[in-house]
């Protein structure tokens, strides 16, 4: 069943092709600016963070490929899930005979897919063909790279599912939504890579779940961490936020009142 | 004659649009509040990526931290100052798919003006006031050789942006008028237009520079007037007056926008729901 509501969520997003194709403009664009600005950054101190050109220039293309499949600013299915809450929709979820979590989460890991295949896989390709990049030739390094992507789907979907259920509480979801967009371009690693960021400041980004987004899968494809850390540390969060996740959903699900009408 | 009375009732139809949100955005004080602040925290984050950079340099393609800020803050500036103007324009896309852009073309008062005033909101003063801040540091830490010419430059400067990023809003519009589901695309040019003008022209490849000068005249919102207020050399050894050239080149792109607007709502059809 849980596959059915993941070709689902595929699906549906599938449908939007001119806005599919409209993002895959503007990632591309963005990652142009960016390469420049990295490569500038990386001229004045080569070897910043621990990189080459070459591997900031990749980790460029890289978020700006996981940019909507992980949805690291908002706008996967949590959006859908906090107009449901604040209509009451919810009440008819509540009553499916399926998971609440789970049902949620299989059709965020579809739209995931979707927008890799979609939206991700262009604007790497043009990085890669036009700039120098430091992607691996083993295909060992991809396949872990394919199971951290796994990893950082599910912690990316359990982060916004936990701030989608507050609404329970508030009612509104603008706030919420504007946080998470705020904490997730600058604790994934949008705007400067983690490994940058100078001090205890950059350890603590670090340590954060964000970093299990596009920094650790970004340094299991250059191969600049030991794989068994990067996933303990991937599904250690997943696993944590998950468990929040439930907890939050047990006493919020208390506080339903189903209206008649 | 008939021109100018279209123009002055479609700045008033705006008024009242405007005014009629900003009442309804008022309703939830708290609200407000705290979506503005939110809104000041959101844009300043690109401010804070600039200096986590500069923590590791000590200049980028040769600018200090001063400079750089300059550059950032006049094209902040000038990018919230049409985007509190004209930022809804980005959702002309989706009032096309649900059918209500019809509504607004049988009302007798100018489109333009009610797409543009359309959901307008004061929060997005956020972005002009963390802007203006870092322009006010900026002014003050930066080396600069103070003249008449140069003082006046700046508010010129920041006026003549916003009316070339307030151009690319309306011509965004008329673009989603023919492809309805692409408000994305711009997002490109807005968003990544003020993106890029945050750093020193020298940063990008030629032919780039070549584009956003020629092609979309962003170049003009910030970069060719703050080489003369900062003294550096003008992005491909433009000549001098170029710095002043900015007014003329937003009237140029106001015109070209205005046009662009309506051939789109010439062309406009019905998706019928």
């Amino acid at each position: 069943m849980y596959l059915a509501v993941a070709v689902r969520g595929f699906r549906r997003y599938a449908s939007y092709r001119a806005a599919t194709a409209a993002g895959v403009f503007t990632n591309t664009v963005f990652g142009l600016i960016l390469v420049y600005t990295y490569l500038a950054l990386w001229d004045e101190r080569p070897d910043l963070g621990g990189y080459d050109q070459a591997q900031a220039v990749t980790y460029v293309w890289l978020g700006q490929c996981l940019f909507a499949a992980l949805a690291l600013q908002g706008g996967g299915v949590e959006a859908e899930l906090m107009e449901r809450i604040r209509t009451g929709e919810i009440a008819v979820d509540l009553y499916r005979p399926a998971d609440l979590q789970l049902w949620w989460l299989a059709g965020d890991l579809g739209r995931a897919v979707f927008q890799l295949l979609g939206r991700g896989v262009v604007p790497f390709l043009v990085g890669g063909l036009f700039f120098p990049t430091a992607l691996p030739s083993r295909f060992d390094t991809w396949a872990w790279f394919a199971v951290a992507l796994a990893l950082a789907a599910v912690v990316s979907f359990a982060i916004r599912y936990l701030m989608a259920l507050s609404v329970f509480w508030l009612l509104d979801g603008t706030g919420v939504s504007q946080v998470m967009m705020i904490l997730g371009a600058f604790f994934s690693g949008m705007v400067l890579p983690l490994n940058v960021f100078p001090g205890g400041f950059g350890d603590v980004a670090r340590a954060l779940p964000w970093a299990a987004q596009l920094q650790v899968p970004a340094d299991v494809l250059m191969g600049e961490t030991a794989v068994a850390g990067a996933f303990a540390f991937q599904a250690v969060w997943a696993v944590v936020l998950l468990a929040a996740g439930r907890l939050v959903q047990s006493a919020a699900t208390r506080r339903v009142v189903v209206q008649g009408g | 004659m008939a021109e100018r009375g279209g123009v002055r009732e479609g700045l008033r139809a705006y008024r009242m649009i405007a005014g009629m949100w900003v009442r309804s955005g008022m309703t939830y004080r708290v609200s407000f509040v705290v979506t503005l602040l939110g809104n000041l925290v959101m844009t300043g984050l690109d401010f804070v990526g600039i200096l986590l950079m500069f923590s590791q340099v000590d200049s980028l393609a040769g600018w200090s931290l001063p400079e750089v800020a300059f550059l950032y803050a006049a094209s902040v500036t000038s990018f919230g100052l049409a985007h509190l103007a004209a930022g809804s324009m980005t959702q002309l896309g989706s009032r096309i798919r649900d059918g209500s852009f019809d509504v607004l073309l049988v009302r007798p008062v100018p489109v333009l003006a009610q797409v543009g005033g359309d959901r307008f909101s004061l929060r997005r003063f956020g972005r002009v006031a963390q802007g203006g801040v870092v322009l006010g540091w900026a002014l003050v830490a930066a080396d600069v050789d103070w003249t008449v010419s140069k003082a006046l430059l700046v508010p010129l400067m920041v006026v003549s942006g916003a009316a070339i990023f307030m151009a690319v809003f309306v011509a965004g519009a008329a673009f989603q008028i023919y492809a309805q589901d692409a408000a994305e695309v711009q997002n490109a040019f807005t968003y990544g237009g003020t993106t890029m003008l945050q750093y020193p022209p020298a940063v990008f490849g030629k032919d780039l520079v070549r584009g956003v000068t020629f092609v979309l005249p962003l170049a003009f919102v910030n970069w060719v007037p703050a080489a003369h207020v900062l003294g550096r050399p003008y992005p491909l050894a433009l000549p001098g007056w170029a710095a002043f050239a900015s007014p003329l080149v937003a009237a140029g792109c106001c015109a070209l926008a205005g046009l662009a607007w309506r051939t789109g709502l010439r062309s406009y059809r019905s998706v019928g729901s």
